[in-house]
């Protein structure tokens, strides 16, 4: 080859590689590594807004009578904090880690839907974008990161920021289902031959845990959040008492979210130490299957303990036991997953890397948290404490000392495998120190101020003995906290540019992603090592010591559920709590007798029971038309699916006439309780038959022109899992309001 | 004024019995803190010189079960106590052992101050709450707006009072004194300074505070400070607000004046009650306690004098 011509093909690989790296390959990338990347950027630039706005909190909080924030702006900033640190940075940051690191794991190419989760990224700056605009507005949410009603309703809270707050938290809570869906199908369907579902890395099995809890937790969010901004913009009342609705039935709403929401941030958190811990001691994880079973114990769980955050609200004696106990319980699958982390580590070979630093510091602070919160389980301590600083300090110590340094843990750990560069060790030792003493200076004292009757979220406090003292040491300790997260960004912009090289494997690590380069090319592997075991990549390095040699682990079956559908699966699933908790609110507000419109005297049960025949029918017509396409019989499918949306179009018409009539009888949203659930129910379903038409409508044009046929008859029987669903809830909603069971 | 660490300093059985439980379950969790501490620094301590490679141990199910046992311990006896305390000490008031049919005391929050209505006497207050040490009061809470927390650390649980809603505690001191409460629910922009105090009084000073509440203000010489004072407070519109008992100022949305001057501190804590403090409050009530409902009047220097006067007689 002569010399130009060498010269023209670096030249070209130079450009390639240029035009790789350039903006819009970042923006329309729908590479999962990329988006991982994104999405742990996105996240730390909120980590750096929610840290500043709890730097000013405590400079406000620093000296006794201080007037240096007033008590507006300090409302706004813990409001704004705590969504930020939730929604922001917590959520996204562990989605980004685990939509790197899962497909690689798992020795996939990519997730499951690789532009379904460009969409869910898309989602996260656009939603944290509408909830920072809200400065521009005037005043941001200013009520708390759970937003109480009736504080959070109009009559009390007439600027926008609320109602930014809740737009932009659905967006972000779609975005959150999304990504989670996606996740959940690609440990489902998307793994290598040899890996069954037992021999998964514990980091995938949390995040495959934490998919669940978000796909089945955060629609209890979304609920609650559209009845809000139902009352707040079309003057309902759902939450305000003065027109007939319940605060309590927020905070009932916002805990079945809120509760599991503090386990979507540990569980990856867990994942992450799971990983590091047995790296750095040269050991496999002490027993797996009590780490891997008891996290789906605490998923399990997690959803019948939301009361505990509401012992002070007086539910009764039944309640308060019931969700005691149910509290007191998770301690056991926590405590053993303390146990088998600390057995991984005795007798091992250890190497006190930044990463095990954090990890062991991790366990450490993670146990002082646990302990509070077991107290915080036995109701009588909740009483004393709850609301205090005593549990500002419970809940840092779980999600600092818990996730963040998990996620600090995993940082020094992956990045070599991301950016091919090694983190500089001195610098992430000093960080750690800066973070362990930091932490512990603002937290441990807090506790302290919790017991001598401090409350959370007060602006300032007079000068009583102590308070001025240990509110200091706190101020000084979030600098201390600060002071370390510039010495991190200044280790990743520095090893960037002059890090050390990686190579594949720099920590001798024992899963998939280390049997790649680093960072790995866009397939992701050239070829994938032979799965037998939970450590293909330790078996790889050491054969004669090889796991399936001393350690059976259940093989692989083979089994990979189809994508489609098992993406609709998970999303109907979502759904349906959804539904649940919208007609749990109907039956609520619709049990007592109330004057004006009401069911029984609005309601034309007969024409809608035609109506719902129509609907029910077009399942049926739905199934014919899947079995036609199926049997390769193209026109017998396209005239059944054109029956159904006929039928469906039909259905649609009916709920028009009955809201014109109820709506000409001056029962619109805002009339009363009966109105209000009647119309956000039937709505939301209406809204879904309405979706389901236009993917029908979309599926018979490319049954026109053949592009869906019975070669793609999967994706008909996916969407006919969402269109059968979308009938059983009108059953339920038919059942319920139309018929009157459970009133 | 309180204590310096109420939550050790218990005041009335209820408040003993969950500092009790407080302080086992503080040193259970001492033991297990330490225990898990030094296992895992011992391990990390002798891991770190371990240069060979170590045994492949994956798991011992017998280990795994047998560590169980002790956290299943803790948490049957820790559900134990706390049913047996959610129960007894700590029970809901709902019906009064008495036979009595309503409430001894009413507590209703406001943003961002306490009214305190005693039902046999029909004696209003704000911000105090007085009651005979040694009796076991049945206290009823409810909000006038929005969700609040009555939280006094030495004498009993937290509840919150909440809109639509009625909730019970009950209210005891063992002993005369002064004890700190707050509102622990975030409830707005003055959550801060919505402070109140549990006055405990031997029995015979608490018939004095009593009786001498139910006397309703003294005739006011005509002519002097006060009475213009009055004349002021009546003819702006102070009254569309505040009670006087006596008067024709019957507003029930601000605290109740009726008896103003006997009270210790001002605007929920945030100042105390001396004629300067109660000057700088109707001077500027926002500048004090930013974002409270009481408008600033842009009182004269005259007026404040003549307020201030008047205000001082509401003994």
């Amino acid at each position: 080859m002569s010399a130009d011509a060498l010269d023209e093909i670096a030249a070209s690989d130079r450009a390639r590689r240029a035009s790789a790296h350039s903006l819009l390959a970042w923006v329309s990338t729908v590479d999962h590594k990329r988006i991982g990347v994104l999405y742990i950027l996105t996240a730390t630039l909120f980590l750096v807004v929610g840290g500043v706005e709890a730097l000013l909190m405590r400079v406000q909080l620093a000296v006794p009578n201080n007037t240096f924030l007033g008590p507006e702006l300090f409302n706004q900033m813990f409001s704004m904090h705590g969504t930020t640190m939730v929604f922001l940075v917590g959520m996204p940051v562990l989605v980004g880690f685990a939509n790197y690191f899962v497909p690689l794991m798992i020795g996939a190419r990519d997730v499951a839907f690789p532009r379904l989760n460009a969409m869910s990224y898309w989602l996260l700056p656009c939603g944290g974008f509408l909830l920072y605009y809200s400065f521009l507005s005037g005043s941001a949410p200013n009520a708390g990161w759970f937003s109480y009603a009736p504080l959070s309703t109009k009559p009390y809270n007439l600027m926008q920021g609320v109602d930014y707050w809740l737009i932009g938290l659905i967006c972000l809570g779609v975005g959150s289902v999304a990504a989670a869906i996606n996740i959940f199908v690609t440990v489902l369907s998307c793994r290598v031959s040899g890996m069954s579902l037992q021999r998964l890395p514990l980091f995938v099995w949390m995040s495959w845990m934490t998919s669940i809890l978000t796909i089945l937790a955060l629609p209890a969010l979304n609920a609650a959040l559209a009845m809000l901004l139902i009352d707040r913009c079309l003057g309902a009342a759902f939450f305000e008492p003065a027109r007939g609705g319940s605060a309590v039935l927020w905070q009932h709403f916002f805990w079945v979210f809120g509760h599991p929401e503090v386990y979507i941030l540990i569980l990856p958190a867990f994942g992450m130490i799971s990983e590091v811990i047995p790296v750095f001691s040269r050991k496999p994880i002490y027993g797996y299957s009590f780490v891997a079973a008891s996290s789906a114990v605490i998923v399990l769980l997690s959803y019948g303990v939301w009361g505990h955050h509401m012992f002070a609200v007086g539910l009764g004696v039944t309640a308060n036991i019931f969700f005691a106990v149910g509290s007191l319980l998770i301690a056991i699958p926590t405590g053993l997953k303390i146990f088998n982390w600390t057995a991984t580590l005795w007798g091992g070979s250890i190497r006190m890397t930044t990463a095990m630093m954090f990890a062991v510091a991790f366990l450490l602070m993670f146990v002082v948290g646990g302990l509070t919160g077991v107290m915080f389980a036995a109701v009588p301590i909740d009483w004393q404490l709850t609301d205090s600083y005593f549990v500002v300090a419970h809940f840092h110590y779980v999600l600092i000392g818990g996730t963040v340094f998990g996620l600090f843990a995993a940082t020094f750990y992956w990045f070599p495998k991301m950016t091919g560069r090694m983190l500089d060790e001195r610098l992430g030792k000093l960080q750690f120190w800066l973070w362990l003493a930091g932490f512990n200076c603002t937290f441990m004292v807090q506790h302290f101020l919790g017991l001598m009757g401090m409350p959370r979220r007060v602006y300032t406090y007079g000068d009583s003995p102590g308070w001025a003292a240990l509110n200091a040491i706190a101020t000084a300790g979030a600098v201390l906290m600060a002071a370390g997260t510039l010495v991190l960004v200044w280790n990743i912009v520095r090893s960037l540019r002059s890090g050390g090289r990686a190579g594949d494997n720099p920590w001798g690590g024992f899963t998939l992603e280390w049997a790649t380069t680093s960072p790995p090319p866009e397939e992701n592997f050239e070829a994938i090592p032979q799965v037998k075991s939970r450590r293909p990549v330790w078996d790889l390095d050491h054969p004669e010591v090889a796991d399936w040699k001393t350690s059976k682990t259940p093989a692989d079956t083979g089994w990979r559920p189809d994508k489609a559908r098992a993406s609709v699966w998970a999303f109907v699933a979502s759904e349906a709590v959804f539904f649940v908790l919208l007609l749990a609110a109907y039956v609520v507000f619709n049990t007592r007798h109330t004057d004006g419109p009401n069911a029984a005297n609005s309601l034309d049960v007969v024409r809608t029971g035609v109506f719902t025949g129509l609907l029910l029918l077009s399942s049926i017509t739905f199934w014919r038309a899947e079995r036609c396409l199926s049997a390769a019989n193209q026109r017998g499918f396209l005239r059944w699916l054109g029956v159904t949306i006929v039928l469906g179009v039909a259905f649609i018409a009916g709920q028009v006439i009955e809201y014109y009539g109820l709506v000409s009888d001056g029962v619109v949203i805002s009339r009363n309780l009966f109105a209000s659930t009647f119309f956000t129910v039937t709505g939301f379903h209406g809204i879904h038959v309405t979706a389901g038409l236009i993917v029908l409508c979309v599926l018979f044009v490319l049954g026109r022109k053949k592009e869906l046929n019975a070669e793609r008859s999967g994706v008909l029987s996916a969407v006919g899992i969402y269109w059968h669903f979308v009938d059983v809830v009108w059953i339920g909603v038919f059942s319920i309001i139309y018929l009157g069971y459970l009133q | 004024m309180g204590s310096a660490l109420p939550a050790f300093d218990p005041a009335s059985p209820q408040a003993q019995a969950i500092h009790e439980l407080f302080v086992q379950v503080l040193c259970i969790s001492a033991v297990i803190f330490t225990i898990v501490a030094g296992l895992v620094l011992i391990a990390v301590v002798r891991g770190r010189k371990r240069a060979t490679m170590p045994d492949q141990d994956f798991g011992n199910e017998k280990f795994e079960i047998a560590w169980m046992v002790g956290p299943i311990v803790i948490v049957l006896w820790l559900a134990a106590v706390s049913a047996n305390l959610v129960l007894t000490v700590n029970a809901v008031p709902k019906a009064h052992p008495a036979g009595h049919t309503d409430a001894d005391l009413v507590v209703t929050a406001h943003q961002w101050w306490w009214q305190v209505q005693y039902i046999d006497t029909g004696v209003v207050a704000a911000n105090e709450i007085h009651i005979p040490a040694g009796k076991k009061l049945r206290v009823r809470l409810e909000s006038a707006d929005v969700i609040h927390c009555f939280w006094v650390p030495q004498l009993t649980r937290k509840m919150d009072l909440i809109p639509g809603r009625e909730n019970y505690v009950w209210l005891e001191a063992t002993e005369p004194g002064v004890y700190q409460g707050r509102c622990a629910e975030f409830c707005g922009v003055q959550h801060t300074w919505m402070e109140f105090k549990v006055y405990a009084h031997s029995q015979e000073d608490f018939s004095r505070w009593q009786a001498g509440n139910q006397v309703v203000g003294a005739k006011l010489e005509a002519g002097n400070l006060a009475a213009a004072g009055q004349a002021l407070f009546m003819g702006m519109t102070c009254r569309a607000c505040h009670a006087i008992v006596g008067t024709e100022a019957v507003g029930t949305i601000a605290p109740d004046l009726t008896h103003l001057a006997g009270r210790k501190e001002l605007g929920g804590g945030v100042l105390a009650n001396s004629p300067e403090d109660l000057r700088r409050w109707l001077a500027d009530p926002g500048a004090v306690k930013p974002g409270c409902k009481m408008p600033n009047f842009k009182l004269t220097d005259a007026q404040l004098d003549q307020l201030v006067a008047y205000l001082g007689t509401l003994k």
